[in-house]
């Protein structure tokens, strides 16, 4: 095995990492600000791809199809906001769930008869198709660091903008007492729809990267989802740094668990064997992970003891 | 407005009587019909006990219906085959029995539950909806990374297994098979929701301090109601297999666990029928909608979204007008 292989796994895993972060980010403000569990989020990055496929498509501009991602999931965050979820925040998680499992069905189906069961494809920029060089010799593609990079940017502007600045104050303000926000004379309502959509665009935005890697196609948005969910889990629910970690820590787990963990059971047994032990065992490590994290702390790395 | 002990026996009559009148009009194609919704509210009615009754929003139950079908599907495979499931430490052989694979499906989906409810449990509120959706993932990639059963393409059970003294390849007594265990999960149903165990259960859903300070611990309960939850919902998973004669990766799916609690909440959720008359309508709303139009799943959200914003306590809380007993 080769250092530079390794590497590579290593900043593959940083991608994933970064673009889960992305979904991550808005799922769990939503959760800690509004207290409600959105199974819909998957479908906004679903948005978010298919608005970006179709508008590069017929545009031929990748960055029209970036902004494109970002305004269709954003638009749709509000609508969905402003029609659905402002009713489910004084519900039950029973009734939350299936509500927003509707919109799955509606958005999915909803897609499926706009642009057919075929996959859409989205094309990485022509000046990031090539790989980049390190000195040493070591190539890594272009596109990827060019994700890493923006997730790591988008980032650091969540973090400015939760800890710094008057819109972070309230939405911070939110989450420890709403009441008292509301008392305030803040605009609870206001403050709700925006921390929505700022999640819905970030899931579009994270659907659109991904989409110039993978196919872009109906239900694309669900295992990223779940993975969410893991991430959540394991950070802490409403906690941003706790989004950060978690999902470097799963982006690597899974990356390199699959990478890793064949050869691991290659050292002890026949090949064919250890690749099929090590890729299942590989497909479960981040649940185990994330039961790991449980037995120790029930409420996540970063989340408050209750 | 109907008493819901008149509309139960109403449900029960109707569920029976239409593959009656399927075999007597000759249209087996309603038999099927019948026997998918039966096993369905089998799966459903194994998810009522943790969700009615125990205020436990599972959202893996998927995963207990996979490892039942799987447990009938690899019994099936070996059978057929004739290749022993292992041979170390003790050789053990395939069966087509249905009997013995439904013990199987069952203690091996009760154990699945004890699992995944162990760690889930030790959470609650949202934590408990994603930490089950999150395992129910799990065995799905474990399913889908199985080569030796097909992987994401599955096991075929190519003759649906037997039971003995009845013709289990013929639609009727196969759905007789269904609709008996299905009446006898709702006697169990029943039985707990009135046992002191299934009140207390009740109780610690309600409220879960007044619980704890007469000294009973809610976990303990829950675990005990999840198992058996999962245990029922694994028998209707190998009944799944045998009806279908195929299990895949897909029984174990996400969507399926999200379309149990639906199930539940059409019908109405802790009413002891609820999932049946819930499976009655989503079988009936998937063949005649899914008979109007292809993208039927649409009408089936904005059904259910309209269910869940406006008209809460589902059909059986809508014809009964009642307060739920």
């Amino acid at each position: 095995m080769s250092l530079s292989l390794l590497l590579e796994q290593i900043l593959n895993g940083l991608q994933l990492g970064v673009m889960l972060f992305l979904m991550s980010a808005g799922l769990t403000l939503v959760f800690g600000v509004m207290g409600l569990i959105n199974l819909a989020h998957g479908s906004l990055y679903m948005i978010g791809a298919f608005a970006a496929a179709a508008v590069a498509g017929a545009t031929g501009s990748f960055l029209l199809g970036l902004g494109a991602a970002l305004a269709a999931a954003a638009v749709a965050g509000v609508l969905v906001e402003t029609l659905v979820i402002r009713r489910l925040y004084a519900r039950d998680h029973l009734d939350q769930v299936l509500a927003t499992f509707a919109l799955i069905l509606i958005f999915s189906e909803g897609t499926r008869w706009l642009f057919g069961s075929f996959p859409l494809y989205l094309d990485i920029p022509a000046p990031l198709k090539g790989p980049v060089t390190f000195p040493g010799g070591f190539a890594y593609p272009g596109y990827r660091l060019a994700i890493i990079t923006i997730g790591l940017a988008v980032a650091l502007a969540l973090f400015w903008l939760i800890a710094r600045t008057r819109v972070g104050v309230r939405i911070r303000a939110g989450q420890a007492d709403r009441e008292m926000v509301a008392a305030l004379g803040v605009n609870i309502a206001r403050l709700y729809t925006m921390v929505f959509a700022l999640g819905a665009a970030l899931a579009g935005l994270a659907g659109a990267l991904v989409g110039a890697l993978q196919s872009v196609q109906v239900g694309m948005g669900e295992p990223v989802l779940i993975l969410a969910f893991v991430i959540i889990v394991i950070g802490g629910i409403g906690s941003i740094r706790g989004a950060f970690v978690a999902s470097i820590l799963v982006g690597l787990t899974d990356t390199l668990g699959r990478f890793l963990l064949p050869l691991a059971f290659g050292m002890v047994m026949e090949p064919s064997a250890a690749n099929i032990v090590g890729t299942a065992l590989a497909s479960m490590a981040i649940y185990i992970l994330m039961a790991a994290v449980l037995v120790v702390r029930p409420t996540g790395l970063f989340g408050a003891a209750t | 407005m109907i008493r819901e002990r008149h509309l139960n026996a109403l449900v029960l009559g109707a569920l029976l009587a239409l593959p009656l009148w399927g075999f007597w009009a000759e249209a087996p194609f309603m038999i099927t019909l019948a026997t998918r919704a039966a096993i369905l509210a089998l799966a459903a009615v194994g998810l009522n006990l943790a969700l009615g009754l125990g205020g436990l929003v599972s959202l893996g139950h998927a995963a207990f219906f996979g490892v039942g079908g799987y447990a009938a599907g690899i019994l099936a495979l070996h059978a057929q085959s004739f290749t022993p499931m292992m041979t170390w430490p003790i050789t053990i052989q395939g069966t087509t029995s249905m009997p013995l694979i439904w013990l199987v499906a069952v203690v091996a989906s009760a154990l699945a539950a004890l699992g995944i409810g162990a760690l889930s449990l030790r959470t609650s509120g949202v934590y408990f909806i994603m930490i089950t959706l999150a395992f129910g993932q799990m065995l799905y990639y474990f399913a889908v990374a199985l080569p030796a059963y097909g992987g994401e393409d599955g096991v075929s059970i190519y003759v649906r297994n037997a039971f003995p003294g009845l013709n289990t390849l013929r639609p009727l007594p196969f759905f007789a098979i269904c609709y008996v265990l299905l009446g006898l999960a709702l006697l169990l149903s029943w039985r707990i929701s009135v046992s002191p165990f299934g009140l207390a259960l009740s109780a610690a859903r309600q409220s879960e301090a007044r619980v704890r300070t007469v000294g009973i611990e809610p976990y303990r309960l829950r675990l005990v109601a999840f198992v058996i939850s999962g245990a029922i919902t694994g028998l209707a998973g190998a009944l799944f297999a045998d009806l279908n004669r195929f299990v895949s990766p897909a029984m174990l799916s996400w969507h399926l666990s999200g379309e149990f609690i639906v199930l539940v909440v059409l019908g109405g959720v802790g009413r002891l029928l609820g999932p049946v008359v819930g499976a009655g309508l989503f079988v009936f709303l998937e063949h005649w909608l899914g008979g109007v139009s292809d993208h039927w799943m649409i009408f089936l959200g904005a059904a259910l979204l309209l269910v869940v914003l406006f008209a809460r306590g589902g059909l059986i809380g809508g014809l009964t007008a009642g307060s739920r007993s």
